[in-house]
């Protein structure tokens, strides 16, 4: 984790490195809120599922800062139970992971000024994920414009920093929790991406996703073990696709009649 | 060539690397590499989107239906009214997360303790 005080860019002259240092730990301030706190549960489910996993601390908590999103690790852990290969494990978390490339495309304009090192925005894109995104989304534009890399490093740096704590707490305290309570634990995840997963959905297509995807999940888990993730994820998901092209032809079609 | 294929101390690192930080980290990079020259509403990103919420939606559904742990103990029925009750509070408290999971989670614990659950 990167200092305070580290300079980003070349400071203009109008900014000094106090400025920075001012502007980092008034992103780290902005990240304590109630996404945080969602996210948090959210991760304390990981954590479960991670040792439930097999996966190793050590491993869970490499995987934590190096991948950061949720989804990602989620379907990775999910492979790995379900003893994928290295290469649909891969395929598998990429297909979670091309809609970081639109979040970080809508968030570089904001982020960057005619002197910022690309170096800069590379390392920043790191810690693209929902949360970051969208609580950088609602206060970035209140942060002055040569300092929003230095707030956007202690808002991203920071949400990483205290998942790792909670991922570790929750992954040595889970041996001692009452079955009941690991149960609980193990609840977590499900209910956290059926929750969140719904409210993020831009459009219905995603909605549809979502139902068929829970359903045909056990489904090729019995028919395709190993397969299943990417089995659900292409035939749920373009019929999904199929039934939001058809309905809105639908609609565009009342639209026409008085 | 699974996670657990090879017993080198490096081997579950660089799974994580190939399998999860390439795969997130390149595309937040190529996010950084096009700028601007990405519509967000683009179709072929509609269908993207549709596919990667299929799938994390088939982990879901398989977390619920073939858990494991103390949660593979616990009645498939109560699982599934967890679920059914969290994501109806969601609904309901104008699609709060927190409530959402803290009513599911209220559901399994209450109907776990009613059976007299112990894993």
């Amino acid at each position: 984790m990167d200092g305070p005080m580290q300079p980003f860019e070349r400071p203009p002259s109008s900014a000094s490195a106090s400025g920075y240092g001012h502007w980092f730990l008034r992103g780290v301030w902005t990240s304590f809120s109630i996404p945080l706190l969602i996210l948090m549960s959210a991760f304390v489910g990981f954590a479960g599922l991670a040792r439930e996993s097999g996966v190793a601390l050590e491993h869970t908590l490499f995987m934590t800062a190096i991948v950061w999103a949720l989804p990602a690790k989620v379907v990775l852990i999910g492979a790995i139970m379900g003893g994928a290969s290295l290469p649909a494990a891969a395929f598998a978390v990429a297909l979670t992971s091309v809609r970081l490339t639109p979040m970080v495309v809508s968030i570089v304009p904001e982020l960057r000024t005619e002197k910022t090192r690309p170096v800069v925005l590379y390392f920043l894109s790191h810690f693209v994920a929902v949360t970051s995104w969208v609580l950088a989304m609602e206060r970035m534009r209140a942060v002055p414009r040569p300092m929003r890399t230095a707030w956007y490093c202690g808002l991203g740096g920071t949400l990483i920093a205290v998942n790792m704590v909670v991922v570790a707490v929750v992954y040595m305290l889970a041996g001692s929790l009452s079955p009941t309570l690991s149960a609980a634990l193990l609840m977590m995840t499900p209910l956290y991406f059926l929750t969140s997963l719904w409210g993020s959905a831009r459009e219905r297509a995603s909605h549809f996703a979502m139902a068929f995807g829970m359903v045909l999940g056990p489904v090729f888990h019995v028919l395709t073990p190993g397969f299943d993730l990417m089995a659900a994820g292409f035939t749920g998901g373009a019929a999904a696709y199929l039934l939001h092209r058809l309905t809105r032809r639908k609609a565009k079609v009342g639209e026409g009649t008085p | 060539m699974s996670y657990y294929a090879y017993d080198f101390w490096w081997w579950p690192y660089l799974f994580i690397l190939l399998a999860g930080w390439l795969m997130t980290d390149g595309f937040r990079f190529l996010g950084v590499y096009f700028g601007g020259r990405i519509a967000e509403d683009s179709e072929a990103l509609v269908v993207v989107r549709t596919l990667a919420t299929a799938l994390v939606a088939a982990v879901i559904g398989n977390l619920v239906v073939f858990p494991s742990g103390a949660l593979a103990a616990a009645p498939l029925w109560m699982r599934v009214a967890s679920m059914v009750v969290g994501f109806a509070v969601y609904l309901a408290l104008r699609k709060s997360v927190l409530f959402g999971i803290l009513a599911g989670e209220a559901v399994l614990i209450a109907g776990l303790y009613a059976i007299g659950f112990s894993g």
